[in-house]
């Protein structure tokens, strides 16, 4: 009876996850009348504007892991070895971009580094593009820190730190070939979720007005009849992609700690 | 900066909170500031001096309605989105399922947090718009025209309906930990003090996951307050939640009034926040049981 019940509520759910999915392929394979055929992701495909945005993105995306990884990592690791006090202040403002709506970060933005301001980073497009790279980064900012600081607390930083130091480490070597190495899986799934998540967003590069992969789908879903299907599958292809990665991270560098 | 370890240093200067310092930078910069500035803004004139007008501005009926419309969508979707994570995660934990469902259903809700934005709007106008797969479906098969029952994607059950896509996944992937959290003996100590199943649920678990479940509750309704992407690609304007005025506001002051939209964008941190608050509140209180 329990076990039927239970049968039943996973259904009823796994029904209403995968019906979504299957519209949105069915939708994105009938450009063409009657057969099914992958018309919408050629058309998609040669779209110079898709491989503009997209490319874009993509850029974006490694930049803001780039900049979250030389960010966070000394960060928590700082706080882990000498401030053990700030952390729960350091956590709770990492916290914090997902109590203020972005929407809501990006608005201050415009306002605060307008052309007139002290700081007129939205006068130019490195600046602006700049600008959206920090936009990404705050976003991503809770999913980075928390990563990399559970992947601090598996290994005991004092001890290798005064390890490398007693070997005439210095401070770059002690992050860079010591602390970086042991915590590269929580950097690695920390990076996939700020993929995932730079290949989506929407709202701010749409409000700093920069061509993103975000914007570009809403743009086609406005004018488009077939093709924002075929790049709404793409998009999920990327996020399941991103999360897959992270659980093959995780699977392989428990495979071999347990060889060792 | 490398000085040894011992003796502690206790008269030196301490130097650490150097370290600190990029991170302060970037944050203060790119995080606080500009909240800051719209929370001063909405208590500014145009010309800088202090006034309660934006935020009394607020109390027009159309933007009270949008904030109206925005929570109740938050909460639909928010208390529907814990009702069925909760029980697709009893399910998986407790209803004696096989094992082998739990990674992938936990991966799968990764993914489906965290894919919201435009591509989810496009999904579910695939699949429940005017000519999606469910709607033109029900309509051949059975002759149910949802259309003609009132039924539209563009709207607040709609919309509800697309948030969920994301919010169940969440209150599953928190709830799941706590439920494995619940100890075997409370349920023995109860059956043998003579408990129903029903008893254990209502007097042992319940209380116990009350706290999450309620704090879950609160990330969900700031998750959905919040979400703007979806809104504005599976409504376009027709639908005045307060992401959409707001993000219309940005772009070209349809308000009429700037600081007008510092007090919008005032009012929707003052929600999330008390949102948030509540949250990490109850999660405090839950942490002490669940250990």
């Amino acid at each position: 009876m329990k076990k039927a019940a239970a049968w039943a509520i996973l259904f009823l759910g796994v029904t209403y996850f995968v019906l979504p999915l299957i519209g949105m392929v069915e939708f994105s394979l009938s450009m063409r009348r009657g057969v099914y055929s992958f018309d919408a992701y050629a058309k998609v495909l040669a779209d110079p504007q898709f491989r503009q945005t997209f490319s874009y993105s993509v850029f974006m995306a490694l930049l803001t892991i780039v900049f979250g990884m030389f960010l966070v990592v000394p960060t928590a690791f700082w706080v882990r070895l000498k401030m053990p006090r700030m952390r729960p202040v350091v956590e709770f403002v990492t916290l914090l971009p997902l109590v203020i709506p972005a929407i809501v970060v990006v608005f201050g933005y415009i306002r605060l580094f307008n052309t007139s301001s002290w700081l007129p980073m939205t006068g130019s497009t490195f600046g602006t593009n700049m600008l959206l790279m920090f936009g990404y980064a705050t976003l991503s900012l809770p999913y980075m820190y928390r990563a990399v600081d559970t992947g601090l607390r598996t290994i005991d930083v004092a001890t290798l730190t005064e390890a490398a130091q007693s070997l005439g480490a210095g401070w770059f070597t002690v992050l860079a070939r010591v602390i970086l190495p042991n915590v590269l899986v929580a950097v690695l799934s920390g990076a996939f979720v700020t993929f995932a998540i730079v290949m989506g967003e929407f709202t701010m590069a749409a409000l700093l007005n920069r061509p993103a992969f975000g914007p570009y789908l809403q743009l086609m879903g406005a004018n488009k009849a077939y093709e924002p299907f075929a790049l709404a599958t793409i998009a999920f292809v990327i996020t399941w992609a991103c999360m897959g990665l992270i659980q093959l991270v995780t699977r392989f560098s428990k495979h071999t700690k347990a060889a060792r | 900066m490398s000085e040894t370890q011992l003796p502690p240093p206790r008269r030196r200067i301490n130097l650490n909170w150097l370290g600190l310092v990029p991170f302060a930078l970037f944050v203060g910069l790119f995080l606080i500031a500009p909240t800051m500035k719209i929370v001063i803004g909405a208590f500014q004139r145009a010309d800088g001096s202090f006034t309660f007008e934006n935020i009394a501005g607020l109390f027009t009926p159309s933007i009270i309605a949008s904030y109206w419309i925005s929570i109740k969508i938050s909460v639909a979707s928010s208390a529907i989105g814990c009702l069925v994570g909760f029980l697709m995660a009893s399910a998986m934990v407790l209803g004696g399922l096989p094992n082998t469902i739990r990674s992938p259903l936990m991966t799968f809700s990764g993914v489906a947090s965290n894919f919201a934005g435009v591509p989810l709007a496009f999904a579910f106008l695939a699949t429940l718009g005017p000519l999606g797969l469910v709607t033109m479906f029900l309509k051949t098969q059975f002759g149910i025209n949802l259309r003609a029952m009132g039924f539209n994607i563009l709207s607040f059950w709609g919309l509800t309906i697309t948030y969920l896509f994301f919010q169940i996944p969440l209150m599953i992937l928190i709830i799941t930990p706590a439920l494995d959290g619940l100890k075997r003996e409370w349920r023995e100590a109860a059956s043998c003090l003579g408990a129903t199943g029903t008893q254990y649920w209502r007097m042992v678990a319940l209380p116990i996951l009350f706290p999450t479940i309620l704090g879950t509750f609160a990330l969900l309704f700031a998750n959905a307050f919040g979400a703007v992407a979806t809104a504005i690609a599976l409504t376009g304007s027709s639908l005045n939640i307060v992401p959409i005025m707001l993000f219309a506001q940005i772009r070209g002051d349809v308000l009429g009034n700037p600081h007008l939209g510092y007090a919008m964008a005032f009012g929707m941190i003052l929600v999330t926040g008390i949102a948030n608050v509540i949250y990490i509140w109850l999660r405090m209180r839950s942490e002490r049981w669940l250990k």
